[in-house]
């Protein structure tokens, strides 16, 4: 119970200073709506208006980009791991083009995808897959030698000892990858559709309300993304905590 | 040396070379163990116990020589081997029982000959802790008795076991080794061992043999004449005595003093 009071009590705090901001007039009501106008705005946006289905396809974005990024920053990354010296080699070119901005990426994409739902995916997946195969492979090289050899000894093949062993040694890593690439998919699919041709999702509805002064509806979408980007993180953590059961043991 | 006849070694050893960057550890060493023998290896930090049984195991390549078990090697015979830290042997996503079941797969057996071996494993070792706990959840003893139950479930033709005992209390040493010699002696199971303590060496091994430093030779190789099964009153058998004195005195002579 304590666990959700004090965060409850922290969001409350947040809300009254809001508010308070309002009653005193700190700012412009046209920029700086009230939080039940907002809640009023969005609510109205859920029920009549187009939100529910914007969130549904930030969603789906977000959640096909990842499964793409998975696919394919997995087992890439396993494999990576389990040749060091391959992985030493492309190292560097995988840092690099995590550390490089996605949103950068647009233009190069937009020419390989062409104005569409497969650039917006593609940009995501490649962020995700990146970060993905990264810690995929950090999770395998970190995997203990003494496992590694007791499945040899007990005849494990090769490609057993990936499965068997390497795989889940890299699990807990992966998990943390996964849980990152899923908040970074999130992150670009909303970018993706604010500038690359969309007429929906979440990104779009606050570009939308923003050009249109609908600035209650434009607070509620941002907090509806916060929201959206909150969950994906705690299932992930939810996840490692019930799946993982044997780490730090 | 004692006398082993070709046919009756389990495992040979012949003109086996190591070197770690550019130091030798082994330059020409050879070494019989007979079938059924318990051999515990003894002898100085680093003199290369570890290297020499993860050589014989395949885990680690050799510069040179042969090892040979019964004229294959190792690829051609099934070995159990048993690590020091069970902590980080054991597959902690696998419960206990399938930790132990592993190896049995990897051998392509029967569903019903795997549940066969595992219950006459909980029999001989008198496992009366749950087998389907993950191996987190269970004891250290109790850890590395399931490690040992693995490695000993494919029937192995060689048993390697790497101070099996050094991250364990006393007691749990002493009711391990109790039930080891037991086993490995009704099962007739060819046993290596490495160990760090003396009294342990003597207690469970049919021979001992003394390390040097390196460049590792044989500094004595001496065989343990006591009765089987050993209690606690071999402890102070006048044999045990003798040869505990005979250990010290070649450790203090041949590996100390070097
Ligand atoms: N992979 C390696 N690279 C370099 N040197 C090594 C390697 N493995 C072992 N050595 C060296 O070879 C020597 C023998 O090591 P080994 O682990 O076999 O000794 P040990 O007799 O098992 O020692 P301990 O009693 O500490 O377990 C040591 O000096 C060690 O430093
Ligand atoms: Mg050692």
């Amino acid at each position: 119970m304590r666990g959700i009071l004090v965060p409850a009590a922290g969001a409350a705090g947040f809300v009254a200073l809001w508010w308070l901001a309002v009653l005193l007039r700190l700012a412009d009501p046209v920029l700086l709506p009230s939080p039940l106008e907002t809640f009023n705005d969005t609510a109205k946006s859920f029920t009549q208006g187009p939100l529910l289905h914007d969130l549904w396809r930030t969603v789906t974005r977000t959640v096909l980009s990842f499964l793409v990024a998975c696919g394919i920053g997995v087992p890439l990354g396993l494999l990576l791991g389990a040749k060091e010296s391959i992985y030493r080699a492309v190292e560097f070119v995988v840092d690099f083009f995590r550390s490089t901005p996605a949103s950068a990426l647009f233009p190069l994409f937009l020419i390989l995808f062409g104005v569409g739902e497969g650039t917006k995916i593609a940009v995501a997946a490649f962020g995700a897959a990146l970060v993905i195969l990264f810690n995929a492979a950090y999770g395998v090289m970190n995997a203990r030698r003494t496992r590694l050899l007791a499945a040899r000894v007990m005849g494990a093949s090769p490609l057993r000892v990936v499965f068997d062993v390497m795989l889940w040694e890299a699990m807990p890593q992966i998990l943390v990858g996964m849980r990152s690439g899923v908040s970074l998919a999130l992150v670009i699919v909303v970018v993706a559709e604010m500038f690359i041709g969309s007429t929906d999702g979440l990104g779009q509805r606050v570009i939308v309300a923003q050009s249109l002064f609908e600035s209650g509806l434009m607070y509620g979408v941002i907090f509806v993304a916060g929201a959206l980007g909150y969950l994906l993180n705690l299932t992930f953590l939810l996840l490692e905590k019930r799946f993982i059961h044997w780490a730090g043991k | 040396m004692n006398a082993i006849t070709p046919r009756e070694a389990a495992l040979s050893v012949r003109g086996l070379r190591k070197a770690f960057a550019g130091v030798p550890v082994y330059d020409g060493f050879a070494l019989d163990v007979k079938r059924g023998d318990i051999l515990a290896i003894f002898g100085p930090n680093g003199c290369g116990k570890s290297t020499l049984i993860n050589m014989a195991a395949g885990l680690l390549p050799a510069d040179a020589g042969e090892i040979l078990y019964d004229g294959r090697t190792v690829d051609e015979v099934r070995i159990g081997y048993v690590f020091q830290n069970y902590r980080e042997a054991l597959f902690p996503w696998r419960r206990a029982a399938e930790n132990i079941r592993y190896p049995l797969r990897r051998m392509g057996l029967k569903r019903a000959e795997i549940e066969r071996r595992l219950e006459a494993l909980v029999a001989d070792f008198r496992v009366r802790f749950d087998l389907n706990a993950y191996p987190y959840s269970l004891s250290g003893g109790q850890q590395q008795l399931v490690s040992i139950m693995r490695a000993l479930a494919v029937e192995p033709e060689v048993l390697f076991l790497d101070e099996p005992f050094s991250a364990l209390d006393y007691e749990t040493t002493l009711s391990l080794r109790t039930l080891l010699q037991q086993v490995l002696k009704a099962r007739k199971t060819t046993t290596i061992l490495v160990s760090h303590d003396l009294e342990e060496s003597i207690v469970l091994a049919d021979r001992i043999l003394m390390l040097t430093r390196r460049p590792t030779l044989v500094a004595d190789d001496i065989a343990v004449e006591l009765a089987w099964p050993r209690e606690a009153a071999t402890l102070s058998a006048p044999n045990f005595v003798a040869i505990k004195a005979r250990c010290l005195d070649v450790f203090t002579r041949a590996v100390a003093g070097a």
